[in-house]
C-alpha cells in the first residue's frame, strides 16, 4: 500500500467506527547536529524518525495514538486505539466538540532551499566548524569555544475525513557558536547570533553560510572575556534598548504565549498555565504603546513558523495580534476559533507524529518603526543595551517577567558606553510595551528562529519565529541579582 | 516491545559493524496520557516508539546515527551512517574508550498494573478528581499518564544490559475565580495513584489560596514544600552536579569541594538503585549506577561521571550518561535528600515572618556558578506570621541562590515525596529556610 491508500485505510475505518471526523498524519523527520568545542568533536551525529499519527473525534470527544510502524495491520490497531481513547474521553466531557469549517485541499508543497544541507558533504561542514572554533579559542583567556550547526528535513503526509490530503516538505538550516570564560567566582558567556541554537531559518546550508560566523568569532571570544572584568549590572529605574533577538524572546513570552487561545480558555492550565488577554480584553486592552504593532505571520519567508497549510490542513494566515497597541487578534484552532467565533488563524502543529497538535506561534513578529538604531541610541540620555538572552522567565498568566542578557552597555548621553555584566531586568507585560516610545526600521528587523518552546503533555517542543528590530522601553527596572 | 526483541536489535547491530568499537542503545517507550481543563477531558493520546542509537568508534574518531525504524535494512543503515560519520570525523583526542563490562544490580522497577492501566482506567481518575471537587466553583485540570519503558544497551567490549520500567503520574491544578492549588503523585505502581486523595489535597489549597494579597517582596523566612525543593534539585544538578561542568570550572563545585556549604543535616546523593525513586541499574552506556554524595552532612562531595569524563580523569563511571548525542555529560537522574524530624505544620510554627510556598514556575538560571536562579511561585502561595498561616498571596518572583538556600535550612522534613525530573525522579523532603529572596510579584 501506499501512502495515501494507508491513509485511506485509516479515514475509512474512523468512519466505521462512528467519529464524526479524523485526520492521520504520516510524518519522516530527519536531523543533522554537529558540534566542535574546544578543537575537539563534541557530536557529529544523524538521526531519522519516522511514524504516524491519527486523530479522532468520537462521542464528541478527542482521541490520539501513534506508532513508529506503519503497515496495514498497524494503521488498523493505531486507528483503532484512537477510537477506544476518543471513547474514554467522553467519559468526562461536557459538550461535543465542534470544529469551525475548512475546505477541503489538495496540496503537494516543496521544501525552499538553495543548497540542501543534507547534500553538504560533511568534511565541508566540519572543516568550515573548525574555522570557526579555532578562531574563538585563540583568543587569549576564553576557555571554551563551541561552534556548531544543526540541519532538520521534514517530509509530511496530511488527510482528513473532509477530504483534504496535504503533502508539505521543509527543510530546516541554523548555526552559531559560543565562548565561555572563567574567573574567580565567575563565568560569563557570549554566543552569536544568538544564543539557544544560534539562528535557524526554513532555508538551505545557504543560510548558515550567510551567519558571519567567522567574521563575528574573534569579537565574541573577546566580548566573552571582557565581561569578566565588566562592571555589574546596576540596579534601579532606566531606559532599555532592547537588540533585536532579545526583543524577539521578550515578544515570545511576553505577546506570543497569552495569545494562544487554548492557554486562553484554560485547555494549558496544568502545565504551561493560562493568560492574562481574555477574551473580555479583545479589541479593547491598550497592550502597547502605538509603536507597537505585532503580528502572528505564518507565510514569512523563511521562518521557522512558515507553513503552507498547519496541522489540520487550514491555510497559513498573516494576522494581527496588537495593532498600535491595541490587543485585536489571537492564535487559533479549528476547534478554539469556533468556541470564540472569530476566524481561525491556523496555528495548530504537532511536535512530530506522535504528538496531538496544539496550537504553536507561528511567526510572531513585531513590525518595524522608522528609526536607525543610531538614532535611539542618540536620543537616549541615560539607560543601557542589552545584549543576547542568557536568562528568561515569567509568571504563567504572563504578567510578570524577568530576562537576563549575555552582554549590556550604558548608554550616556547618547553614547553607548562601559560594558556591562550579568545584567537582568524585570516588568509587568503591559506596562513594559506601554513604555515602548521607538522601534528600529526595517534594516534592522531579523526574523529570528527558536527551536526549543516547550509546551504541552506529554512535551512538546515547537520551531517558532520571531521578527524585530531594536526599540527602547522606558524607565524599566533593572538589575536584580547580586554581583 | 519487549526483551528478546530489544536484545536481538543490540546483537544484529553488533555482529555487523565494521568500526573499532561500537555501542548500540535500543531506547523504547509507550507512553498513554489523558489530560484535561474545565473538568473535562479534553486530550487524550498514545505513542509507541522505539529507537535504535548507534555509537561507531574509529580510533579516537566518533560517529552518532539513529533510527526508528527497526528492520534489518534500516539497522544496517543506521551502522554504516554512524561509521560513516566516524570515518569522516576529526578524532577526538580526548576520547579514550568505550566503557567494558561491569556486574549490573538487578532492579524491580516494572509494574505490570501500571503498563496495562487502559484509557477507560485513567478517564475513570479523571473523573473521580472532579466528581470530589463538585459544587465548588472550581475547575479542574491536569494530566494522568502511564508509561512503559524499555532500555537496551551492548557494546562491541562486552555490555549487555536491558531493563524495563514503568511510570505512573497524577497532577492536578485546580482553578477558582481568583485562586489555584496544585497536588501530585508520582509511582512506578499505578494501584499506588489515589485520584481522590490528590484532588483533597489540591482543593484544600485551592480553597485556602482564595483573595491572595500584595506584599513587599523582600528576603523572608521560607517554608518549601517538596514540589518546590525537588525542582530546586534538579536545577542544582543541571548547573553543577556533573562532572562535565566540573571539569569546565562552570559549577560551584570547582569552589566548594570539601567544604561546608549547606546546613550541616543536609546530606544528598544520588541512587539509581533505590526502588523508592524511579530505579534504574544502569545508564546509557550500560555502567552500573553508583551511589553518589553531593552533600554529606553539608559538606560538598563529588559529582556524577559518564565514561567519557571520567577516563580523562583516570577514574570510572559512576553510571550516569545520557543518551547520545548531548552536550551535557552525565547528570544525576536518581536523587534523594535525607530527611530530617520536622513537619511542616512545625515548619510553620517555627517562621516569625515569612512565606509558604508549594511550587515553582518557569525556573532559570542566572548564575550558574554561584546558583543563582530565578522564577515563580505558583499555585498556593502563603504568608505566615508569627507561626501561623495568616492569608494567601500572590505569586511571588524570586531571584535567589540555592546554595545560599540550603545553608541557610532550619528545618527538614520527615517526610519524602517522589517528583517526577527531568529525567527519572527526585525525591525530597520539605524544608525551612531562614531566607530567601522575592525580587517581585504578580497581579494573581
Amino acid at each position: 500500500m501506499n501512502l495515501r491508500e494507508l491513509t485511506e485505510l485509516c479515514l475509512n475505518q474512523t468512519k466505521q467506527l462512528g467519529c464524526s471526523y479524523a485526520d492521520i498524519r504520516i510524518l519522516r523527520r530527519e536531523q543533522q547536529e554537529l558540534s566542535l568545542k574546544n578543537s575537539n568533536v563534541e557530536n557529529i551525529a544523524h538521526g531519522e524518525d519516522f511514524g504516524f499519527g491519527v486523530r479522532v473525534l468520537k462521542n464528541g470527544a478527542w482521541g490520539f495514538a501513534s506508532s513508529r510502524t506503519l503497515s496495514p495491520e498497524k494503521v488498523k490497531e493505531i486507528t483503532a486505539k484512537a477510537v477506544r481513547i476518543a471513547e474514554a474521553s467522553a467519559i468526562v466531557k461536557q459538550k461535543d466538540v465542534l470544529l469551525a469549517a475548512v475546505p477541503p485541499v489538495t496540496a503537494k508543497l516543496a521544501a525552499t532551499f538553495q543548497i540542501d544541507p543534507f547534500q553538504v558533504p560533511l568534511e565541508e561542514k566540519i572543516q568550515f566548524l573548525g574555522r570557526i572554533d579555532d578562531k574563538l579559542h585563540q583568543v587569549k583567556g576564553v576557555t571554551i569555544s563551541r561552534a556548531f550547526m544543526n540541519f532538520w528535513k521534514e517530509n509530511k503526509v496530511f488527510a482528513s475525513t473532509e477530504g483534504s490530503y496535504i503533502e508539505q516538505d521543509k527543510i530546516e538550516s541554523g548555526g552559531g557558536m559560543e565562548a565561555m570564560a572563567v574567573g574567580e567566582g565567575d563565568y560569563q558567556i557570549r554566543s552569536f547570533p544568538n544564543s539557544m541554537g544560534g539562528n535557524v531559518r526554513a532555508y538551505g546550508y545557504e543560510f548558515v553560510q550567510s551567519l558571519g560566523l567567522l567574521e563575528n568569532a574573534e569579537r565574541i571570544g573577546r566580548e566573552a572575556v571582557s565581561l569578566l572584568t565588566a562592571k555589574p549590572c546596576p540596579s534601579g529605574e532606566m531606559d532599555l534598548i532592547l537588540e533585536s533577538s532579545q526583543l524577539g524572546l521578550q515578544i515570545h513570552e511576553s505577546c506570543g504565549h497569552p495569545t494562544e487561545l487554548d492557554r486562553v480558555f484554560g485547555t494549558e492550565a496544568s502545565y504551561a498555565g493560562t493568560s492574562f488577554m481574555t477574551p473580555d480584553q479583545l479589541g479593547k486592552l491598550q497592550y502597547g504603546s502605538p509603536q507597537v504593532n505585532i503580528v502572528a505571520d505564518a507565510t514569512s519567508p523563511g521562518g521557522l513558523g512558515t507553513f503552507a497549510y498547519d496541522d489540520e490542513g487550514a491555510p497559513a494566515q498573516c494576522v494581527d495580534i496588537i495593532r498600535q497597541g491595541r490587543f485585536v487578534g489571537y492564535l487559533t484552532s479549528r476547534e478554539t476559533a469556533r468556541v470564540l467565533n472569530v476566524p481561525n488563524s491556523a496555528a495548530m502543529r504537532a511536535d512530530g507524529w506522535g504528538r496531538m497538535p496544539i496550537i504553536r506561534m507561528t511567526n510572531i513578529s513585531l513590525l518595524p518603526g522608522d528609526a536607525s538604531l543610531d538614532e535611539i541610541i542618540a536620543d537616549t540620555e541615560h539607560g543601557l543595551y542589552l545584549i543576547t538572552n542568557k536568562s528568561w522567565s515569567i509568571d504563567d498568566k504572563r504578567l510578570n517577567f524577568q530576562f537576563g542578557t549575555e552582554m549590556a552597555y550604558e548608554i550616556e548621553n547618547g553614547r553607548l558606553g562601559a560594558v556591562v555584566k550579568n545584567a537582568t531586568y524585570t516588568g509587568m507585560t503591559p506596562q513594559f510595551w506601554n513604555s515602548c516610545d521607538a522601534v528600529a526600521g526595517k534594516d534592522f528587523w531579523t526574523l529570528w528562529g527558536l527551536v526549543n518552546c516547550g509546551k504541552g503533555q506529554p512535551s512538546q517542543a515547537m520551531h517558532v519565529g520571531h521578527g524585530a528590530a531594536p526599540a527602547r522601553f522606558r524607565k524599566v527596572q533593572v538589575g536584580v541579582m547580586k554581583g | 516491545m519487549n526483551k528478546d526483541q530489544v536484545l536481538e536489535i543490540l546483537k544484529k547491530t553488533l555482529s555487523q559493524a565494521r568500526c573499532d568499537q561500537c555501542e548500540a542503545v535500543v531506547i523504547s517507550q509507550e507512553q498513554e496520557l489523558t489530560r484535561f481543563a474545565n473538568s473535562i477531558i479534553h486530550q487524550n493520546t498514545m505513542q509507541e516508539d522505539a529507537t535504535l542509537t548507534v555509537r561507531a568508534i574509529l580510533g579516537k574518531q566518533i560517529g552518532i546515527a539513529s533510527s526508528n525504524l527497526l528492520t534489518d535494512e534500516a539497522i544496517a543503515a543506521v551502522l554504516e551512517r554512524a561509521t560513516t560519520i566516524a570515518r569522516l570525523s576529526p578524532a577526538n583526542e580526548e576520547f579514550v574508550s568505550l566503557p567494558g563490562p561491569k556486574p549490573i544490580s538487578e532492579v524491580d522497577a516494572f509494574v505490570p498494573r501500571t503498563a496495562q492501566t487502559t484509557p477507560e482506567e485513567r478517564a475513570q481518575g479523571v473523573r473521580k478528581l472532579v466528581e470530589k471537587i463538585a459544587g465548588h466553583e472550581i475547575l479542574a485540570s491536569g494530566a494522568y499518564s502511564t508509561t512503559t519503558n524499555q532500555l537496551g544497551v551492548a557494546n562491541s567490549l562486552g555490555v549487555e544490559a536491558y531493563a524495563e520500567s514503568t511510570q505512573a503520574s497524577f497532577s492536578t491544578v485546580l482553578l477558582s475565580a481568583n485562586s489555584a492549588g496544585y497536588a501530585d503523585r508520582e509511582s512506578p505502581d499505578a494501584g499506588q495513584i489515589d485520584a481522590e486523595e490528590i484532588a483533597e489535597e489540591a482543593l484544600k489549597r485551592t480553597l485556602d489560596a482564595r483573595d491572595p494579597r500584595a506584599i513587599e517582596p523582600k528576603e523572608m523566612e521560607t517554608v518549601f514544600l517538596p514540589y518546590a525543593v525537588a525542582e530546586m534539585l534538579d536545577y542544582l544538578a543541571y548547573m553543577g552536579l556533573g562532572a562535565q561542568s566540573v571539569q569546565e570550572q562552570r559549577s560551584f563545585v570547582n569552589d566548594f569541594q570539601g567544604k561546608q556549604a549547606a546546613m550541616d543535616e543536609i546530606t544528598i546523593w544520588d541512587d539509581g538503585l533505590d526502588p523508592r525513586g524511579y530505579a534504574m541499574p544502569f545508564d546509557f552506556e550500560g555502567q552500573p549506577k553508583r551511589k553518589v554524595f553531593f552533600f554529606d552532612q553539608g559538606v560538598v562531595q563529588g559529582v556524577v561521571y559518564d565514561s567519557f569524563a571520567a577516563f580523562k580523569e583516570g577514574k570510572e563511571s559512576t553510571g550516569h550518561a545520557l543518551p547520545q548525542p548531548n552536550g551535557y555529560g552525565a547528570l544525576p537522574l536518581n536523587m534523594f535528600m535525607a530527611p530530617g524530624q520536622a513537619t511542616v505544620e512545625e515548619m510553620i510554627r517555627s517562621v516569625k515572618d515569612g512565606v509558604l510556598i508549594t511550587r515553582f514556575w518557569y525556573v532559570r538560571p542566572v548564575h550558574p556558578k554561584t546558583t543563582l536562579i530565578t522564577g515563580m511561585t505558583r499555585d498556593g502561595t502563603f504568608k505566615i506570621e508569627d507561626g501561623k498561616v495568616v492569608y494567601p498571596l500572590r505569586n511571588l518572583r524570586f531571584t535567589a541562590s540555592i546554595l545560599e538556600t540550603l545553608a541557610g535550612v532550619e528545618l527538614i522534613g520527615k517526610e519524602l515525596k517522589l517528583e517526577a525530573g527531568f529525567f527519572g525522579g527526585t525525591m525530597v523532603p520539605a524544608l525551612k529556610t531562614k531566607s530567601f529572596k522575592f525580587t517581585g510579584q504578580t497581579t494573581f
